[in-house]
């Protein structure tokens, strides 16, 4: 039996004593494979991924391009290290033949992802099994998806996400996708468009042209409707846009005000926003069915880029009360505010997570941009990031991973999207076909 | 010179309508929101009714301290020449844009241009213009007329511009 409890103190004997003596520490503790998610450096846990089976009616390559989407989603995660077929003993001939545990331990593969890939007509279907190859058993059931052939990665994302929950604990992400605003055009008259993308970069569409500046879309829990900030009037102003249909239309239209910073709420049934209104800019909710609009805060401060709670009871945002930016939590509907941000610098675009435990920002101090996350009564303030400009973290599904915007220096700078760890670990560049800023991770899809 | 200092000096060498145009050609990209209002439309800078006489002679924008957005004894001395110019060509409506420069968050920049253009606002209506003439929006960081990383560029970035629109036409 295996257990990896890569936990901080043990990362110290673990570079000591290398790799292989992970098992050695692990195994006198005894119990299942698991990676535990801890602050420090993790050595990426060695997995093997058979060449998925070519079962009936797909091809080799339908079978290779899902167990590729399987390895990619596994090392992209930065706690995972896929071992090269090219040193694979025995082959998998077979979805349901025997494991050769002794072949798989001898390349120090401390998991087994075995597969088989089928099609009919437009269905394809992927079923995968998960084996703990030091203590020789299967990890969980196998488990069958479906869908249509245009979903093909989606089932990679799937299978992924099952070998990384089942052996993190941790809840599923990849299997998800991100609306952000994809960028073209000189600093100074940057043409910007809404796009979404799956997590990981691939499938990009564009949901809208690039006629209006358009500014940070935020999704909907059930990933079909996209709000975001259009200037198509000449003012800023939130705009909704179906997913599936691409049709939008403006909110809230008051003529001399200015919209910006939507934000669902968790039931979907409100939209959460700052105003602008004589140059003060204040906290509002609109409710989507009756079209009533309740104002949340009064004070001649910016109060800006809210965010709620899981349940929806809270908000956490920013304002410039205190006489610099800052962050707050309060009820969902207005009142108190609580101060929770308190070292140094200043504090904006705060998120909650999805886990309810963390709010990731954006902090500026001494010219430098750091995404950082804190628990949400301020305590354990932890920078993430730094650079010249990182800014607007949005949280994965699962609570695990931010994804943000980098903005390099200088006349030809330019925007790109990050993802982190929530450790600090693991900050790899998300591939787009133009720059692009601000992204809007969507929840685990249906 | 500021970069603006240095293309009024130009336009009073070349004295062609052709430079106002292409001021404007380059703002219309940067800030000009109302857009068909430009220099072409009216006079060229010698007209002290045209649009390009506003934008070179009367001054069409002002700048602001970091993080600020309290009006400079610069700003209230153009201001108080933009508002005896509306006041005189009392055609012209007005949309003023408040910008930031890029160090600061998207969201708390849209809140800080609000509050530059309201001040602008507020001091030209002070100085009386009618209310009903000016409007106000704001671009956040998203349209910096001045492209380096350095503060040369963002101080010429954290701005309000007066654009004007109608004119001869009317509002």
């Amino acid at each position: 039996m295996i257990q990896l409890r890569l936990t901080a103190t043990l990362i110290a004997a673990l570079f000591a004593l290398g790799l292989t003596s992970d098992r050695a520490v692990a195994q006198s503790s005894g119990g299942p494979l698991r990676i535990e998610i801890t602050e420090g450096v993790i050595e990426p846990l060695p997995i093997a991924i058979a060449p998925f089976l070519v079962g009936a009616g797909a091809s080799p390559e339908l079978a290779k391009q899902v167990a590729q989407v399987v390895a990619d989603d596994l090392e992209r995660s930065g706690l995972f290290r896929t071992i090269s077929p090219n040193a694979f003993i025995s082959p998998i001939t077979s979805f349901d033949s025997p494991v050769q545990y002794a072949d798989w331990k001898a390349i120090n593969a401390q998991a087994l992802v075995t597969g088989e890939v089928s099609k009919s007509g437009d269905r394809v279907s992927v079923k995968f099994r998960l084996f703990d190859i030091f203590s020789e058993n299967q990890m969980g059931d196998g488990l069958q998806f479906g869908g249509s052939a245009a979903s093909t990665r989606r089932l990679g994302h799937k299978v992924a996400d099952q070998v990384y929950s089942r052996i993190t604990g941790e809840g599923p992400y990849f299997d998800s996708r991100v609306v952000f605003v994809s960028e073209s055009g000189p600093k100074n008259a940057r043409l910007k468009r809404l796009a979404v993308m799956d997590y990981d970069g691939a499938n990009v569409s564009y949901l809208t042209n690039s006629d209006d500046l358009v500014l940070a879309p935020r999704i909907s829990a059930t990933g079909d409707q996209v709000l975001y900030t259009s200037y198509a009037s000449g003012f800023p102003r939130i705009r909704i846009l179906d997913t599936a249909t691409l049709q939008q239309r403006s909110l809230d239209d008051q003529p001399g005000q200015m919209t910006f910073s939507p934000r669902f709420s968790p039931d979907g049934r409100t939209v959460l926003f700052s105003l602008s209104d004589g140059g003060n800019t204040d906290l509002y909710t609109l409710d989507l069915a009756s079209g009533k609009r309740t104002r949340l805060t009064s004070a001649p401060s910016i109060e800006t880029a809210p965010s709620y709670s899981p349940d929806g009871r809270q908000i956490v945002f920013e304002s410039d009360r205190s006489g610099s930016q800052q962050l707050y939590i309060m009820p969902a509907t207005g009142g108190e505010a609580t101060r929770i941000s308190f070292g140094q610098g200043r504090y904006g675009t705060p998120v909650w997570s999805p886990r309810g435990d963390l709010v990731a920002f954006t902090k500026q101090n001494q010219g430098r941009f750091h995404i950082g996350v804190m628990r949400i009564d301020g305590s354990e303030e932890r920078l993430l990031t730094a650079s010249f400009l990182d800014e607007g973290p949005s949280w994965a599904p699962n609570g695990r991973v931010v994804m943000f915007s980098r903005e390099t220096a200088g006349a030809s700078g330019g925007s790109s999207l990050y993802s982190v760890d929530i450790t600090g670990r693991n900050l790899a560049r998300v591939p787009t076909p133009e720059a692009a800023s601000d992204p809007a991770w969507s929840p685990l899809l249906p | 010179m500021t970069p603006i200092v240095r293309l009024f000096a130009l336009c009073m060498v070349l004295l062609v309508a052709g430079c106002a145009s292409n001021r404007n050609g380059s703002g219309a990209a940067v800030d000009g929101l109302s857009g068909g209002a430009g220099a072409g439309m009216s006079g060229g800078v010698n007209d002290p009714t045209s649009v390009a006489y506003f934008q070179q002679s009367v001054g069409d924008r002002i700048l602001f301290p970091v993080d600020e957005s309290s009006l400079t004894a610069a700003a209230r001395a153009t201001l108080t020449e933009q508002a005896r110019w509306l006041m005189n060509n009392a055609s012209y409506s007005a949309v003023i844009e408040g910008h930031a420069d890029e160090q600061g968050t998207r969201e708390y920049n849209l809140a800080l241009g609000a509050r530059r253009a309201s001040s602008v606002q507020d001091f030209l209506i002070a100085q009386g213009v009618s209310p009903n003439r000016i409007r106000t929006v704001t671009f956040g960081k998203e349209r910096p007329i001045e492209v380096c990383s350095d503060e040369a560029c963002y101080a010429q970035n954290r701005r309000a511009v007066t654009v004007l629109a109608g004119g001869g036409a009317g509002v």
